[in-house]
């Protein structure tokens, strides 16, 4: 039987696949930004993001929001633990906001190269540290019996997790060139494509040694969820999803390309969800202290008027958001209005 | 020397919020003002609005962007800096930050992107939507977050069991006793800020004889509705919210009015020296019963002083009274200012009045540093609680940052902030230099 704890649960999977998928393309578009050649490139870059990459990041300021007032030790225990690595990663979240603002603003070439390398790097670190957060739940957080964090900065760059961060920073990477692939024409948009398909192995095999060295990590994980119908279902279409990609690629199919990637996200949250269900963040201590969407949630009284706000706000932020994709769909052309 | 994480973690706070408090006032503001200009611009097809919203949407954009940038940490501070306060209150103070992202953090983004990038590619009418979209998307988000900031003053619809708060009716602790009036009131100032930034900025172009056309009409535009927000402010705004204060939380209204001592016939001071422990005021000059009058209607009526209260139980006496004092000082300096202005525009004697519109330029950070100051005095005058009579501001830290981590963040974040500060200033001024771009008639001229 599905209760409140349970969708709720789920709607802050969606806010988070939202935000995975749709900032996703951002910070690959970030990190490739790394690699661009010229100012004419790098402002396509940008403009490429620029009418979109503001309401891409409320899902995530949302999905906090949504995750402090569904699930408040959750966010308070996360956030307080994972202190420094989130200072960091505001800090970040920080330059690249401003940096796409503020590189068109003066017209000399170091006021630029200053606002490329915040563009880059600020979009590089959340790439690497959303992978690294994903990996500390998977692994599970250090939880007292009290639900307090007992752990320290350093040990949240545990191997696995960095290895999660790496294989987040491969499928932002190649999410973020097949959307410039959408957006470039002639030479350039096969250099995206390259880098799409680039992006695509190292994602495949990082995949792969991941779910192995989940499965030595984490086996609670498994427990259980290979009987979920839900888990099977998720894993085929990301298998399918994930051979499409190249395949759409090869064949210019660029659009389909982009939403095979988008699927694949969708898909790694959603299983990623279903095994870690009905934890919220497992506990490495004792697997007895994990912190779950029964003993960390708020009052079904506030569960069902958040569920009243989610369904009356989130079906209109939808349509909206895909009305704004339709305008600014297409090719980036520098117009005057452009950073 | 032990750090003392309670005062650090404050000190984070104050900063941060402080920092990015500078400037939603302004993109809320302008935001309004736009949507009047590039309203004028739409119906009646003309061009010199045009000019003025694409000037104006400019230094709306740069405000924009950091108030989204440093608006994010807000988001998560709760968490990282005062997990405990996030635990005992989170059934209560989580819906309004996430409703806050679910109908105005999408909607103003959004739209906001739509206005900046569609200027030349949408009909005038969608565009003017677009405007009208981020200004209500913003005004919501100004709403939400002062619910939420607003039930740590005046905390209702709650009861304390199992350990923390628990909802009891969500539209109490919505519509808690101070919500609306401290909405209006805080909306309104942020209208009179963004009516002083155009008003200023105008000034600035008419002085420097750069797109007269834009810079007159931005001018007698601001002034008009400058002087309408400014006295709104005063009355009823600020009136209401006094009054609330004093029927809700007497410890604040004794800071703020400086009545140390509880008497009958309380005065209103308007002017006075404070000083800290034990909280004493000097020099005072006060209007008797006015005080009185105000908190009940009477004015022979006893008002409570901070004597007579637990010394654990009043706020910080010298900060509280002289940051809402200056606030109020402000507030009847911005209308003085909208008056003159006003009144120069009815004689036609604006447009080369150079004392005035130097006055002008020079009073852009006035509201800003009053909502600063607004901020203050609502807050510091909340202490010792975090939220009033439920929980204390020292039991609601993260027990697991040490005071070396919040030091950390404090510096970076300082900083952080201390560059886009500098930055903010540098593009704004360098955007005013420039100016709005030339019309049809003086491009063809030159």
């Amino acid at each position: 039987m599905i209760d409140l704890n349970t969708v709720w649960f789920a709607l802050i999977g969606v806010l988070f696949t939202g935000y995975a998928i749709l900032d996703g393309f951002d910070l690959g578009v970030g990190v490739l930004h790394l690699f661009t050649r010229n100012d004419e490139e790098q402002r396509i870059n940008m403009n490429a993001i620029g009418p979109i990459w503001d309401g891409n990041e409320v899902w995530l300021l949302t999905g906090g929001g949504a995750l402090f007032a569904a699930f408040p030790p959750v966010y308070a225990t996360v956030f307080s633990g994972y202190y420094l690595a989130l200072i960091l990663l505001l800090a970040a979240l920080i330059f690249r906001a401003v940096s796409l603002e503020f590189r068109g603003k003066v017209d000399s070439p170091g006021w630029r190269r200053l606002w490329d390398w915040s563009f880059g790097l600020g979009s590089l670190l959340p790439a690497i540290l959303f992978g690294v957060a994903v990996g500390n739940i998977l692994r599970g957080l250090p939880i007292d019996e009290n639900g307090m964090f007992t752990g320290s900065f350093l040990e949240l760059l545990n191997p696995f997790s960095i290895l999660i961060g790496v294989l987040s920073l491969f499928m932002f990477t190649m999410h973020g060139a097949l959307y410039m692939t959408l957006k470039t024409n002639g030479s350039l948009q096969t250099r995206m494509s390259t880098w799409a398909a680039g992006a695509w192995i190292g994602f495949v095999v990082l995949y792969l040694v991941a779910t192995i060295a989940t499965a030595l990590v984490s086996p609670f994980l498994f427990d259980g969820v290979l009987k979920n119908p839900l888990f099977w279902v998720l894993f085929l279409l990301l298998v399918v999803a994930v051979i499409y990609i190249p395949l759409a690629l090869k064949g210019e199919k660029y659009f389909r390309a982009f939403m095979s990637s988008s699927i694949t996200i969708a898909c790694l949250v959603g299983l990623a969800a279903v095994s870690l269900y009905p934890r919220l963040v497992p506990s490495i201590t004792k697997l007895a202290y994990s912190l779950t969407v029964y003993n960390a949630s708020s009052t079904p009284r506030t569960l069902t008027a958040m569920l009243v706000i989610a369904l009356i706000g989130m079906p209109i932020v939808i349509g909206y958001t895909a009305y704004v994709y339709r305008v600014f769909k297409g090719k980036t052309v520098i117009t005057e209005e452009s950073y | 020397m032990d750090l003392d994480p309670v005062l650090l973690a404050r000190i984070q706070f104050a900063m941060t919020i402080g920092f990015h408090f500078i400037f939603p006032p302004v993109s809320i503001g302008l935001a309004w003002l736009l949507v009047i200009v590039e309203g004028l611009g739409w119906r009646r097809g003309d061009e010199v609005y045009f000019r003025m919203g694409k000037f104006f949407g400019k230094l709306l954009a740069i405000t924009f962007v950091i108030g989204v940038a440093t608006g994010i940490v807000m988001e998560f501070q709760f968490g990282t800096n005062w997990a405990e306060y996030s635990k005992f209150v989170g059934d209560i103070f989580g819906a309004p930050l996430a409703a806050e992202g679910v109908f105005a953090f999408f909607l103003e983004s959004t739209f906001l992107g739509v206005y900046l990038f569609g200027r030349n590619k949408l009909s005038k009418g969608i565009h003017w939507f677009s405007i009208l979209m981020v200004a209500v998307g913003a005004t919501i988000s100004a709403f939400w977050i002062l619910v939420a900031n607003s039930w740590q003053q005046t905390p209702a619809g709650f009861v304390i069991q199992h350990g923390r708060a628990e909802l009891t009716s969500f539209s109490d602790a919505v519509f808690n006793p101070s919500t609306m009036i401290r909405f209006f009131h805080t909306i309104d100032a942020a209208l009179i800020t963004g009516a002083f930034v155009m008003a200023g900025v105008a000034a600035y172009l008419l002085l420097n004889k750069k797109a007269v056309d834009v810079a007159k009409k931005a001018l007698k535009l601001s002034i008009v509705f400058g002087l309408i927000v400014s006295l709104l402010e005063l009355f009823p705004f600020g009136h209401q919210h006094a009054v609330q204060v004093a029927r809700t939380q007497p410890e604040k209204l004794a800071a703020i009015e400086g009545l140390i001592d509880g008497q009958t016939n309380a005065p209103m001071i308007l002017f006075g020296v404070p000083s800290e422990d034990p909280p004493r005021l000097d020099y005072s000059v006060g209007v008797p019963g006015v005080l009185s009058w105000l908190a009940h209607g009477d004015a022979e009526a006893y008002v409570k002083g901070l004597n007579d209260f637990p010394p654990d139980e009043t706020p910080p006496f010298w900060l509280t009274f002289v940051s809402f004092h200056s606030m109020v000082g402000l507030g009847m300096y911005f209308i003085a200012a909208m008056l003159i202005g006003a009144f120069l525009l009815y004689r036609k004697k604006l447009w080369n009045q150079r004392w005035y519109l130097r006055l002008l330029v020079v009073s852009i950070p006035l509201p800003i540093i009053a909502c600063q100051l607004g901020w203050i005095t609502a807050e510091v005058g909340r202490q010792p609680w975090v939220v009033y009579k439920v929980m204390k501001t020292a039991d609601a830290i993260s027990l697991t940052v040490s005071a070396g981590e919040i030091l950390f963040s404090i510096i970076l974040f300082g900083l952080i902030y201390l560059f886009l500060g500098a930055l903010y200033i540098y593009l704004v001024v360098r955007e005013v230099k420039r100016g709005p771009e030339a019309g049809q008639v003086e491009k063809v001229t030159t």
